[in-house]
């Protein structure tokens, strides 16, 4: 009886984390198998390569189409994101701090603006994009891109920013800081964290995005990684995309790996802040 | 600071809270003002697009027709065959997400060895892109440069010959991606469960599962309703799984697939509105029917 039992107490110990993290990890290290795969024992039917190669990586980086996808997907991610969180920190501060009429329906506003249709938008701006030369170009996607970033760092920095005890920056002042050093020195660094996951988070939908980036864009010119995966054909007509493609997956998917081993308690405390609060 | 009181009912309104007023709307006006320019503005302008016949190759023939763009895409068979998959989709995913969800918060909640790791471990789904969980599971599947059919002994069963196997599939990926964020929010709603009633239930005699359904669920039945809200609203604008495993093969266009294809590859941007529009009543229409019908308190998730 007791050895049953504490049998069982050992299977909810550790079968249960053993059950999440082979469930998070299993496609993940099925891609990165796929990649090590030659060419020609891409169809082994096993999950595990019967050689191990890494002449995937080279055709990836020697792919112009993915090499300019890279720099399309981290230079319009990091401009969305970026301008996003500036605005966002701004309004989030007003929201967190003054007493405002519409404060509120500013909320409600990003909140229903977070979970809009991007597929909706798409069309209108095809046609708009088309006519004012915005087409195919960086600017072109940064701007839709912010109909999700935006909403999602309001949301999230309002959330931070109730917690922080502003009362803290006029202690300050009493103690005989000047305002300035009391914004830098006291309040900038129990804002900063809120602000960085804030900006992590609208990070990893601007790197996601696939609906924008297939429809507004053309040509190597803007095309981000998501659209150049889908359109990836391998270095020659005659070659299986599959390998290549899987190489070209777990390069960027390596971003993402580092943002979660280094911030994860961070995104965790962002992705619930404000959603469950009693 | 905050804490200065609403003025009261005929108390004459200080500069202080006029400048507060003030200042508060000029710190929010940018954000509002670039919500609104990049979907209030497009979206109007779709609304405007679907009361014409408009392609885009033939802008000269472009012509007002009312609503009669609505009328085509409703009568059409193709349209509810669309919004049929849609639902089932979304249902099945909600639904095992919940589950699937629910267990991994739980263990996480109790988890006590290794809990950086899996709570790391559950973020790299969450983070990864979308068009990558389709590649691979897309992989795993197919015929070629498939592991599962020989692991199960299936044979050349061609998962994206058939309707349904191939609906799994797409399932499957969307399930394995965004289970990590239910999970994390019903995590953050089990917190929020009182251990003392944990404690005086199991006091006096109750068992798992009653500790489960009586005490446990009804105190984070907020959580699971937002949960589920934000992952429906999320599942029924599907459209990246199918893109890349079917491309809307075998009857497994989404509405977003289909608005998509209406608009840029036929370039039909006066029907392709007009779908893009009914999508977007549709998901408000399940919004609505959440709030009201369900009454998910989005206080809650307003804060306070």
């Amino acid at each position: 009886m007791t050895d049953q039992r504490s049998f069982r107490a050992r299977l909810g110990t550790y079968g249960g984390p053993v059950l999440v993290i082979l469930w998070t990890l299993f496609p993940v290290i099925w891609i990165l198998s796929l990649s090590f795969k030659p060419e020609s024992g891409i169809n082994n039917q096993k999950f595990l390569p019967d050689t191990f190669t890494l002449e995937n990586y080279r055709t990836v980086f020697n792919t112009p189409l993915f090499t300019s996808a890279l720099r399309n997907s981290v230079f319009i991610s990091l401009i969305a994101t970026l301008l996003s969180v500036m605005i966002a920190t701004v309004a989030a501060y007003a929201i967190a701090r003054l007493e405002f009429p519409g404060k509120k329906l500013i909320l409600s506003l990003a909140l229903a603006i977070a979970m809009f249709p991007a597929v909706s938008l798409v069309g209108p701006l095809f046609d708009i994009w088309r006519s004012i030369g915005l087409y195919d170009t960086w600017i072109g996607l940064i701007i839709p891109y912010m109909s999700f970033t935006l909403p999602l760092s309001i949301w999230t920095l309002s959330a931070f920013f109730r917690e922080i005890p502003w009362e803290m920056e006029q202690a300050a002042q009493i103690d005989g800081a000047t305002s300035w050093q009391a914004f830098r020195k006291v309040i900038v660094p129990l804002a900063a964290p809120g602000v960085f996951t804030a900006a992590i988070l609208a990070f990893f939908f601007a790197w996601n995005d696939f609906v924008f980036a297939i429809s507004l864009t053309s040509t190597d010119a803007a095309r981000p990684v998501p659209a150049a995966l889908a359109f990836f054909t391998g270095a020659s007509q005659f070659q299986r995309p599959a390998a290549a493609i899987s190489a070209a997956a777990v390069i960027v998917t390596i971003p993402v790996v580092i943002l979660v081993l280094l911030f994860q308690r961070r995104i965790v405390a962002g992705l619930t802040a404000g959603a469950v609060k009693g | 600071m905050t804490t200065t009181a609403a003025p009261a009912v005929g108390v004459p309104v200080t500069d202080r809270t006029r400048n507060e007023k003030r200042l508060g709307w000029k710190l929010t006006a940018p954000a509002v003002i670039v919500m609104l320019a990049v979907t209030a503005y497009p979206m109007m302008n779709a609304l405007y697009l679907s009361l014409f016949s408009y392609r885009l190759t033939d802008p000269a023939a472009r012509e007002f027709v009312g609503l009669r763009n609505y009328g085509v895409v409703l009568s059409d068979g193709l349209w509810w065959q669309t919004v049929f998959t849609t639902v089932i989709i979304t249902v099945i995913t909600v639904a095992v997400e919940l589950v699937i969800g629910f267990a991994f918060a739980m263990v996480m909640h109790r988890v006590i060895f290794g809990r950086k790791v899996v709570r790391t471990s559950i973020l790299i789904p969450y983070g990864i892109i979308t068009v990558v969980s389709a590649f691979a599971w897309k992989y795993a599947f197919a015929l070629d440069s498939g592991f599962i059919n020989n692991w199960f002994g299936l044979g050349d069963f061609a998962w994206f010959g058939g309707r349904w196997s191939s609906i799994a599939v797409i399932c499957l990926s969307e399930i394995w991606k965004t289970t990590p964020f239910m999970s994390l929010l019903l995590l953050a709603g089990l917190a929020q469960v009182p251990e003392v009633l944990q404690e005086a239930a199991k006091v006096d005699g109750a068992t798992w599962r009653q500790r489960l359904t009586r005490v446990t669920l009804p105190n984070m039945k907020a959580a699971i309703m937002v949960a589920v809200l934000f992952r429906t609203l999320d599942a029924y604008r599907l459209f990246d799984n199918v893109f890349i495993m079917t491309a809307g093969a075998q009857r497994t266009e989404t509405v977003s697939f289909l608005a998509y294809r209406q608009m840029i590859s036929r370039t039909a941007l006066g029907l392709g509105s007009a779908v893009a529009v009914l999508l977007f009543l549709s998901v408000v229409a399940i919004a609505a029917l959440f709030i009201k019908g369900f009454k998910v308190d989005l206080s809650s998730v307003r804060g306070r």
